[in-house]
């Protein structure tokens, strides 16, 4: 049954993942649609991060299924260089190639996985670099550029693999905070252009702004979501309430 | 005055490729305070004052006669200086052997596959832990004369097998520099190349290894020197390096008291040859240092 763009993007069903003897994602099931943009919060350690690494198989799961674009990574036989084609991931530590420039960290990818084009790759790099507003740093290292300037080439060096959909884990949370809102702005322009995003992130006031749809994680499972109106006004669980009232 | 180790020093668990010790480290005690340390002056300095020392040794043993000790030292330079060629020689083929076969038992030891990875693991601890001299010893007696290659025999000269029986302690000292050095790159590098769709080997080779060049570069390069001075172990397989030509000119002599000038002369060759190596070693890691 072949995946159409009218059916979730990614599907998560009953997802468990433990650690040893801790169990880390307990069930956790959501869509995810083309275009839309999901923000996931909750105090850390709830798995947040684990469970954007099962999206693109950084992490095996134990139990449940993920699909993406109809391709399930629950699967031993699974080709995860391919699903990591489509899935593109930001960390929160940035993870630039600090020997390479930032034009080099962007097109070394397309060069060496997707074999493409030199010439147009760089083009692409150019533009890329262009478009998250770091023009004439194409030649600048990682350990030149801030915090804010290496997290949007990573975010760059993501798009230049033109995935279909893109996860960010936490990627304002190591940054000043002058430079977080720089950060902000390129995804939302992503979201604005109508990629598929799913978000984890500390940033309220964003999370309400970007997304369509927030789900709040608690010890491994999803405690409540909804549409950020609601979310942000109705909740009623105690636990999203005490996190709310902690971080707003 | 006791800085805070480096972080390439507390990385690297090899006590045999430790940089220099901070004690004689001129850079970090304020280098005027051991100008004799600094730099290449320094160098012609120490050289000088081992040759002085050197002939007062000569002088308090035989009164006047030291100009003739120089004299005889200087007869039997090029003798001696063939042989230190040789020790050269035998430290570049041993480094470059040990490097290559040490580069692949350090990234055997991260392999994926068990069994691999423990037998890399056992070779690298076995020919680690083991004295050079033995090494030196089982080279020469299970090494042919002359091995055969396709029908063609290749002799195989003593020097040749000492240097195959010192390749083996530097491949195993290699393998736990490119160990180190690749678990020492932030796992994140792992992570985000993965999620681009590298292949392992792709990570690798474009990631992670060009970063442990860096890291790599001073402990490989104090693995070089010490094995330079390991090299006169030879001698004592019958290999006619500078050692052993200078322990035959010596009998020939046969003169007691040239036997202190005449070593630390030979020393003064080593010496001359290594300090430099561990001066750019230091002024390496300084940079990199620096550099991050
Ligand atoms: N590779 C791992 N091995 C063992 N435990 C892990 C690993 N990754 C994460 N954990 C544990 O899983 C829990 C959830 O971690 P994480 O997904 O990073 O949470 P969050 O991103 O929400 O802060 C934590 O208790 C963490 O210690
Ligand atoms: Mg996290």
């Amino acid at each position: 049954m072949a995946w159409t763009p009218d059916q979730p993007l990614i599907q998560i069903k009953d997802v468990h993942k433990s650690f040893g003897a801790v169990e880390v994602l307990k069930g956790i099931s959501f869509d995810v649609a083309k275009s839309e943009v999901i923000c996931v919060i909750g105090p850390s350690g709830s798995g947040k991060s684990t469970l954007l690494r099962c999206i693109n198989a950084l992490v095996p799961i134990d139990r449940g299924s993920i699909m993406v674009e109809g391709q399930e990574v629950h699967d031993p036989k699974l080709d995860k260089l391919a699903l990591r084609r489509k899935v593109g991931m930001v960390f929160q530590q940035y993870n630039l190639f600090p020997h390479r420039t930032a034009q080099q960290n962007i097109m070394m990818a397309p060069l060496h996985v997707l074999k493409q084009d030199r010439h147009e790759v760089e083009a692409r790099a150019r533009r890329l670099l262009k478009k998250v507003r770091l023009e004439g740093k194409e030649n600048a290292y990682p350990g030149e550029l801030s915090g804010g300037q290496q997290q949007r080439v990573a975010i760059a060096r993501s798009l230049a693999m033109n995935p279909d959909v893109m996860l960010f884990d936490e990627v304002t949370a190591a940054l000043d905070p002058e430079t977080v809102k720089e950060v902000l702005v390129t995804i939302r322009e992503l979201a604005e252009e109508g990629m598929t995003c799913i978000i984890v992130t500390h940033e309220m006031g964003f999370a309400r702004e970007v997304a369509g749809h927030i789900y709040f994680t608690d010890r491994g499972v999803i405690v409540e979501h909804g549409p950020p109106a609601e979310f942000f006004v109705k909740a009623r669980d105690p636990r999203t309430r005490q996190f709310l009232s902690q971080i707003l | 005055m006791t800085p805070a180790p480096r972080p390439e020093q507390a990385r690297c668990d090899l006590a045999v490729v430790l940089p220099l010790s901070p004690a004689l480290d001129p850079a970090r005690n304020g280098g005027a305070r051991w100008p004799l340390f600094h730099g290449y002056r320094g160098l012609a300095g120490i050289a000088l004052l081992i040759l002085a020392f050197a002939l007062t040794q000569a002088h308090a043993q035989t009164g006047p006669g030291a100009l003739s000790i120089i004299a005889t030292i200087w007869k039997w330079t090029p003798l001696m200086a063939s042989g230190f060629v040789l020790n050269v020689v035998i430290s570049f083929l041993a480094m470059a052997i040990g490097t290559v076969l040490g580069t692949f038992l350090g990234l055997a030891q991260i392999s994926q596959l068990r069994p691999l990875r423990a037998v890399s693991w056992f070779v690298t601890q076995f020919f680690r832990n083991a004295p050079w001299l033995v090494l030196l010893f089982y080279a020469m007696l299970l090494l042919p004369f002359q091995l055969q290659i396709g029908g063609v025999a290749i002799a195989l000269p003593d020097w040749l097998k000492a240097t195959f029986g010192l390749s083996l302690p530097v491949m195993a000292n290699m393998s736990e520099l490119v160990r180190g050095a690749i678990q020492s790159i932030a796992y994140g590098q792992w992570e985000s190349a993965e999620s681009l769709a590298f292949t392992r080997w792709q990570t690798l080779r474009m990631v992670i290894l060009p970063q442990c060049v860096k890291r790599m570069l001073p402990p490989w390069m104090n693995l070089y020197a010490i094995l330079v001075v390991g090299t006169p172990l030879c001698s004592i397989v019958g290999v006619n390096e500078a050692m052993t030509l200078t322990s035959n000119a010596l009998a020939a002599e046969a003169n007691h008291a040239l036997l202190v000038p005449m070593y630390l002369y030979l020393l003064a060759w080593f010496f001359l040859y290594c300090y430099p190596i561990a001066r750019w070693t230091v002024a390496l890691e300084r940079r990199f240092a620096i550099k991050g």
